[in-house]
């Protein structure tokens, strides 16, 4: 019950950051591979905040994603539109966003190193909690019901408005969007745009229960990247019960095994996926 | 004109289902040593669909495919490849990064009967030089016009000494007098006694040089037999004209 | 087998016995510099091997390397087992390990794989740590050797040259040619006859030999090994940026682009040690922003503008 409880609360947690880089891959067609220093970042402005000016996380976050809206959208156009438009086929700008965001991601790496090159330790909400006859920390149950509110909104503004289904539509078929007037450049940047924030309001919920620093980033890609392939690429929903189910898995080896061992019961995930459903938990085969 | 021969391939009860919709139903046929077979029907009838089953392009829902028995439906395109199916495709795919010698050496290399090294190219050179692009050797693949660039592709095709040679909408885009030389180049082939499926769309190509003619609507067979035949059959007719 | 294919060969042979001569004039600090980029060339070169043709952006170098040294450290100081012995085993695990990697993603889009890779040495590293925890006890691996920096630099100038070799006779084998072929056009590949996953395993077990390979012959320079020493992820990026500013459409092109990074990145660890990430990071966005097709790219270039 104990790990059931905690696994889907860290679970909820990583399917915002899921969430976040589907919209980037799924829709823009960027791997951004720099996705979790931009979780890191939300995370480095949690603490900073918190130590400096007692701010609590969910106030940063709240500041943290309009402001991670607008460095990713920047990103894109800055940096990533110039590829896209370079790249002649499909598997060229698979490797030149690789390489590029793979360059971006020790960037930033180095400059938070240069801000704050020790863990960034800090106390909030650590009570304890109790939530169907367990006991947990506070802060995770927090962080959940957080990640939920934005998660179910996500879903909804994808489902329901206007710029939500454009957004769908580029998912499913680009060239076909664009014949029915998407402006898919623009849709492209809002969607890696919005994954960015998203991403960094999940570094901040992440930071008040996990002790993160600052090269800690691709661990995190690493896992919102299995989760996404394991919930399917452009798919939403998959990625969230697919989240949910990495959470519940790793919290069970760490529990029963060792906490060393989750990466490795990541990949061992990982591993079953792309041998017996590449095209995702919930995907239809493709042809 | 050769005699048709024995039974090579065989195909039952071929069925793809993409998602719900169903793209080839319970097609039944055969092909015969040494004939040409015209697949036609309709835009959209699941022509270009049952040739990619048979090329292995991706697994058949249901039903088989045999070529002298074997079975071939369910295996890998590269191994079908082996057994001797080779084809061409709808929209011309030659192999740009390659020489006119390479890219017909890519064709006798892996497939059916292999070449290589010297002996193989100088196949190559003569598959080449027999189908009209002698003179085009040293040229890059991307200055070749357009026929002759689905000249090249039959050449790679021919490479592999096929038992069976699938032929997509191999005249498709040609103007008059290329379809002409087209059409020509098929003839030859097909008294040399090779067995083509010839998926098409052109009628004086299919009157010239079909020996019989299988004939698909909505992915399913609605006739089959000579080309005069099945032409002036009203539910043919019906099929590409429409109900009215 | 035309001339200027000899040619080639002919230049890289006399390349060789040049390099061999290095240890002879030099010692101390230029010879370990020496030591670390004739790893790196041999690093790169077997990286080109696979993700030159195939254009998969392989982060698995470190994992390959770290088996290498990892066992034989283990292999000597756990079961008293020779050097050499391991050195003739080791990589074998890492072409089993490239076989398993390869068989799970390359059937599939670049993308997996380079997802796959990216974590690889780290998870690998998380689950040596915690059996030699839990089963083994943590003791301290010791590789301890007769070697010297210049019979490391010897082992290494012949495991480059026979990558280097090998490489030469793929790209004129049937193997090259389906690669090729493959970069050209993966579909038609398959229609051609060819079993373009298989192809692409059989290239990525090659590299992930010679890759094990370099981990086992630098192990006595460490002497000292622990997991987190040889399992190094950033070993695999520095492998990609060498490669790729060299440029990976020639075999040649990776030793072009070691030599001058690895004095580059020698300055940049002694003057910046606490930014070496960030300049990591640097001379990926240079790369790809500037010299996507490098050194190679851009000598061509040239040479096409001054032909015609």
């Amino acid at each position: 019950m104990d790990i059931l409880v905690s696994g889907l609360l860290l679970g909820g947690t990583y399917a915002l950051v899921a969430m976040g880089l589907n919209l980037q891959y799924g829709v823009a067609r960027i791997m951004n591979l720099a996705s979790g220093e931009m979780l890191v970042l939300g995370a480095l402005a949690a603490f900073w905040l918190f130590t400096t000016a007692q701010l609590s996380p969910v106030l940063t976050m709240i500041m943290v994603a309009p402001l991670a809206f607008i460095g990713n959208w920047l990103i894109y156009q800055l940096l990533l539109r110039p590829l896209v438009k370079r790249a002649k086929n499909q598997g060229q700008l698979e490797v030149d966003s690789i390489l590029a965001t793979f360059g971006m991601s020790f960037a930033l790496v180095g400059i938070m190193v240069a801000i704050h090159g020790e863990y960034f330790t800090y106390s909030y909400l650590a009570n304890p909690f109790e939530i169907l006859g367990t006991t947990v920390a506070l802060n995770r149950f927090v962080a959940f019901v957080v990640a939920l509110i934005i998660g179910v909104t996500l879903v909804l503004w994808l489902n329901f408005t206007r710029p939500g289904t454009a957004v769908r539509a580029v998912s499913v078929n680009t060239e076909a969007a664009k014949l029915v007037g998407i402006n898919v450049p623009r849709i492209s940047a809002l969607s890696f745009a919005l994954g960015g924030a998203v991403t960094a309001a999940g570094g901040t919920l992440i930071s008040t229960f996990i002790t993160l620093d600052a090269s800690v980033g691709v661990i995190f890609t690493m896992k919102a990247l299995i989760i996404v392939i394991m919930g399917g690429v452009g798919d939403m929903r998959g990625s969230i019960i697919a989240a949910l189910l990495l959470g519940l898995v790793e919290t069970a080896v760490a529990t029963l095994i060792d906490p060393g061992l989750t990466l490795v019961s990541a990949y061992l995930i990982f591993l079953g996926i792309l041998l017996f459903r590449p095209q995702g938990l919930f995907g239809k085969r493709a042809t | 004109m050769t005699k048709p021969g024995r039974t090579l391939l065989k195909v039952q009860g071929l069925t793809k289902r993409f998602g719900g919709l169903v793209a080839v139903n319970n097609m039944t046929f055969d092909v015969h040593e040494h004939e040409v077979l015209g697949l036609i029907g309709p835009n959209g009838s699941g022509k270009t669909t049952t040739m990619n089953l048979i090329s292995g392009a991706f697994p058949p829902s249901d039903g088989s495919i045999t070529m002298n028995g074997q079975r071939l439906s369910g295996l890998a395109a590269h191994q079908i490849a082996r057994r001797g199916v080779s084809r061409t495709f709808q929209l011309v795919r030659v192999l740009p990064g390659l020489s006119l010698v390479d890219n017909v050496v890519a064709g006798a290399a892996f497939g059916y009967r292999k070449r290589w090294g010297a002996e193989a190219e100088q196949f190559a050179r003569g598959l080449l030089e027999r189908i009209g692009l002698g003179d085009h050797m040293h040229l890059p693949v991307g200055s070749l016009t357009y026929i002759d660039q689905k000249r090249l592709e039959l050449a790679r095709a021919l490479a592999g000494e096929p038992e069976v040679l699938l032929l997509d909408e191999w005249l498709a885009g040609l103007n008059p007098t290329e379809l002409q030389e087209g059409i020509d180049l098929i003839a030859e082939l097909r008294r040399e006694g090779r067995t083509i499926i010839l998926v098409e769309h052109v009628m004086d190509a299919i009157r010239s040089l079909c020996d019989r003619c299988v004939v698909m609507n909505s992915g399913a067979k609605i006739a089959e037999g000579t080309p005069r035949d099945v032409l002036s059959d009203p539910e043919v007719i019906r099929a590409y004209l429409g109900d009215e | 087998m035309t001339g200027s294919g000899w040619k080639e060969i002919g230049l890289a042979a006399g390349l060789v016995i040049l390099a061999a001569f290095v240890p002879l004039v030099t010692d101390g600090y230029w010879l370990s510099i020496a030591v670390t980029a004739m790893m790196y060339i041999a690093l790169a070169t077997a990286w080109t091997l696979f993700s030159g043709p195939t254009h998969y952006i392989s982060l698995a170098t470190g994992a390959f390397f770290g088996i290498g040294g990892y066992l034989v450290a283990t292999g000597m100081s756990d079961y008293d087992i020779s050097f050499w012995v391991m050195a003739a085993v080791a990589p074998f695990v890492a072409v089993v390990l490239a076989a398993i990697v390869g068989a799970a993603t390359l059937r599939l889009s670049g993308i997996y794989f380079v997802i796959f890779t990216l974590g690889l040495a780290e998870m690998i590293r998380g689950l040596v740590s915690w059996v030699q925890n839990n089963f083994l006890g943590s003791r301290g691996l010791y590789v301890l050797t007769d070697f010297t920096e210049a019979h490391i630099y010897w082992m290494l100038l012949i495991i480059a040259a026979v990558v280097y070799l090998i490489g030469w006779l793929i790209e004129r084998s049937r193997l090259g040619f389906a690669m090729k072929i493959i970069g050209n056009d993966e579909g038609v590949a398959k229609h051609l006859g060819i079993n373009t996953a298989a192809a692409k395993v059989a290239l990525f077990m090659i590299t992930g030999y010679f890759t094990a390979l370099v981990g086992v012959v630098i192990a006595p320079r460490y002497s000292y090994i622990e997991p987190n020493l040889v399992f190094s992820p950033e070993l695999s990026f520095l492998v990609v940026i060498m490669a790729l500013l060299g440029g990976t459409q020639r075999l040649w092109g990776p030793i072009v682009g070691v030599i001058p990074f690895t004095l580059i990145w020698e300055t940049i660890s002694v003057s910046f040690p606490n930014a070496t990430t960030f300049y990591l990071g640097l001379s990926f966005l240079l790369i790809v922003y500037f010299i996507p097709n490098g050194f190679v790219g851009l000598v061509e270039k040239l040479a096409r503008r001054r032909q015609g």
